[in-house]
């Protein structure tokens, strides 16, 4: 039915409008345009607040099929866990984005800094959708800055934003704020692809903290090191394959069978059983990531 | 027994207010927007404040299982300062449909200035433009007349009495109150409101119907257990437990549940892993930290010595 590629903004367009009652529907057509065309922002904060009172705050439970429709869209888009509000405040938004171009950055951060929990986070689910700009560029830097956890994790987890946008140094305090605030790294798109030494070297800092302070070292800390371990690295490496904990163990493993010095490959020698179980794919990042969900939570 | 503490200022209390009220059996507590001692000059201040109660605040107490509410307004103190004040209304509309907000409130009289009155009244029309119930803070001095025209005013402005819940009554106050219609709250405060066997002989009085007990603690010396304590009070001296259930939890949630923002299922049966919640559930925080109700009471012990 749909041949040629279309825009997230048809996209959302869509999906709501499967999924509202005509009435929905109604008000929420209406509250674009008529929120949009008035002088000051009044209109824009009450159409905002009232989303989920009229709207309700179910998931918005996407196909499969809408799914690659994200990603054929805009690349890395994976509005998997998006809920029905959060789904039409950024269709609001791009709406805005469309008509007031010029006023657009200064209004997203206005209303940043006066959101609710689950309007931050969809606003910042967002972000990769709106128009780039530095102003929008600075909000994300202020987003991270937060201290609640689900926000956070609306910039950092299975969005492409960082990955597209974030220079090296504000990358590198994502991942470490990730691990400080317990948060997990694997949904962070580009994990892998944007590791880079100065990371390596700030990470096994913190485990050095961790170790000092007799506190646990997540598994998922090597995942950034092992592709970049200098020599000196290899210590902490081997020490933590040496860990008691089970999962500890194999998070070093995999990262030691990344990393292209020799002398690795010596290291993982000593556990020929995980060393197999890496070899033939049974252990991978993905495996260990699964159960370090299904163990805490 | 649950408790909800409709009104308390936590955004001054420390973690162990948090950790002691969990314990008690509080699982919600209403944040009204109120002055914070000191006066603010600035609009922007107030914006940080309410963006502080709606979010970081919210959150806070959803590291200790308890739901967090809040009620956006302008108070009667600083309603004074006109330009502030003009400021204040102006972006109130932005946070009054915040997820959370069950009120618009505290609002009312301190001195019954005509800015007092007049700002009182744009805020009613307000509550009702956005159908929200509305808190109203009854006047510390010239309390019985002040009540009263709160109740004049808002029945001028055709407001119903059912969505109103009049706050910081006593034994002077409480009759009329229940007469016209209104919610009675009773804020169980040391010293300068209510203390709580005051507070059950007024129980013993006037039933259940309508009353609700709050702390209203905030940064003066003032009794988060509040409303946990005066329950236990009550039950010792005889109040039907079923009376003590409605005004320390049922009332309050019937009350502010009116906002269609504060629902039983959002503490009974929260969503188990929600990306949107800021709720961490009653016993053990997320990263596996061990419970934090149980070490409240032997903290405070300097023989406890070790701190990890």
């Amino acid at each position: 039915m749909h041949n040629s590629p279309q825009t997230p903004y048809e996209l959302l367009n869509r999906w709501l409008q499967a999924r509202l009652s005509s009435e929905q529907w109604g008000w929420l057509e209406q509250s674009c345009s008529a929120s949009l065309l008035s002088n000051t922002n009044r209109g824009l904060h009450i159409a905002l607040g009232m989303v989920p009172r009229k709207l309700g705050k179910a998931d918005l439970a996407l196909s499969d099929t809408e799914l690659s429709e994200a990603q054929t869209a805009h690349a890395g888009w994976v509005p998997a866990d998006w809920s029905v509000d959060g789904t039409a405040r950024v269709l609001i938004l791009l709406n805005l984005a469309d008509r007031k171009p010029d006023e657009f950055a200064s209004t997203l951060r206005s209303l940043c800094s006066t959101a609710d929990v689950s309007e931050a986070i969809a606003y910042y689910r967002g972000m990769a959708l709106f128009p780039h700009s530095a102003a929008v560029d600075e909000q994300l830097g202020e987003g991270l800055r937060t201290n609640m956890s689900a926000v956070f994790e609306a910039i950092a987890h299975n969005n492409p934003y960082p990955l597209q946008h974030f220079d090296d140094h504000r990358w590198n305090h994502m991942i470490l704020k990730a691990l400080f605030v317990d948060s997990r790294l694997y949904p962070i798109q580009g994990l892998d692809d944007r590791a880079n030494p100065e990371l390596a070297e700030i990470l096994c800092h913190y485990a050095h903290e961790r170790w000092a302070a007799n506190r646990p070292v997540t598994p998922e800390l090597w995942r950034c090191v092992g592709a970049h371990a200098t020599p000196d690295m290899l210590s902490d490496l081997q020490r933590a394959s040496q860990s008691d904990s089970r999962l500890e163990h194999e998070g070093a493993m995999l990262a030691l069978s990344q990393c292209p010095l020799k002398e690795a490959a010596a290291i993982i020698a000593a556990f020929p059983e995980t060393a197999d179980a890496i070899a033939n794919g049974a252990l991978t990042w993905d495996a260990l990531s699964y159960r370090l969900d299904s163990t805490t939570h | 027994m649950m408790f909800i503490d409709p009104h308390a200022h936590m955004i001054s209390r420390t973690t162990d207010d948090y950790q002691a009220m969990a314990a008690s059996g509080v699982v919600a507590v209403i944040e009204p927007s109120f002055w914070i001692g000191q006066p603010r000059t600035f609009v922007g201040s107030y914006i940080d404040y309410l963006s502080s109660i709606i979010g970081f605040e919210r959150f806070r107490a959803g590291q200790f299982g308890i739901r967090h509410y809040c009620t956006v307004g302008l108070n009667s103190k600083e309603a004074n300062n006109e330009e502030l004040a003009e400021g204040v209304m102006e972006i109130l509309p932005r946070f009054a449909l915040k997820e959370g907000v069950v009120a618009i409130g505290e609002i009312g009289y301190d001195e019954q200035t005509e800015l007092e009155d007049k700002y009182f009244r744009l805020q009613l029309e307000l509550a009702k433009e956005l159908d929200l119930p509305v808190m109203i803070h009854t006047p510390h001095r010239d309390k019985k007349r002040g009540t009263t025209r709160s109740m004049d005013v808002c029945e001028e402005h055709g407001m119903d009495p059912s969505k109103i819940i009049v706050d910081h009554n006593n034994e002077e106050t409480v009759q009329e109150v229940l007469d016209r219609g209104y919610w009675a709250a009773f804020s169980i405060y040391p010293s300068t409101k209510m203390g709580n066997e005051r507070m059950v002989e007024i129980l013993a009085q006037y039933g259940a119907d309508r009353i609700m007990v709050d702390s209203a603690c905030d940064w003066g010396i003032s009794e988060p257990l509040g409303v946990a304590k005066t329950a236990k009070l009550a039950l010792q001296r005889g109040i039907p437990e079923e009376h003590v259930r409605k005004v320390c939890y049922q009332n309050a949630l019937d009350a502010y549940g009116q906002s269609g923002q504060m629902h039983e299922d959002d503490w009974l049966n929260p969503a188990p892993i929600d990306q949107r919640t800021v709720y961490e559930g009653n016993s053990i925080l997320r990263g596996g930290r061990d419970p934090l109700v149980e070490d409240a009471t032997t903290k405070r012990d300097t023989d406890n010595l070790i701190i990890k």
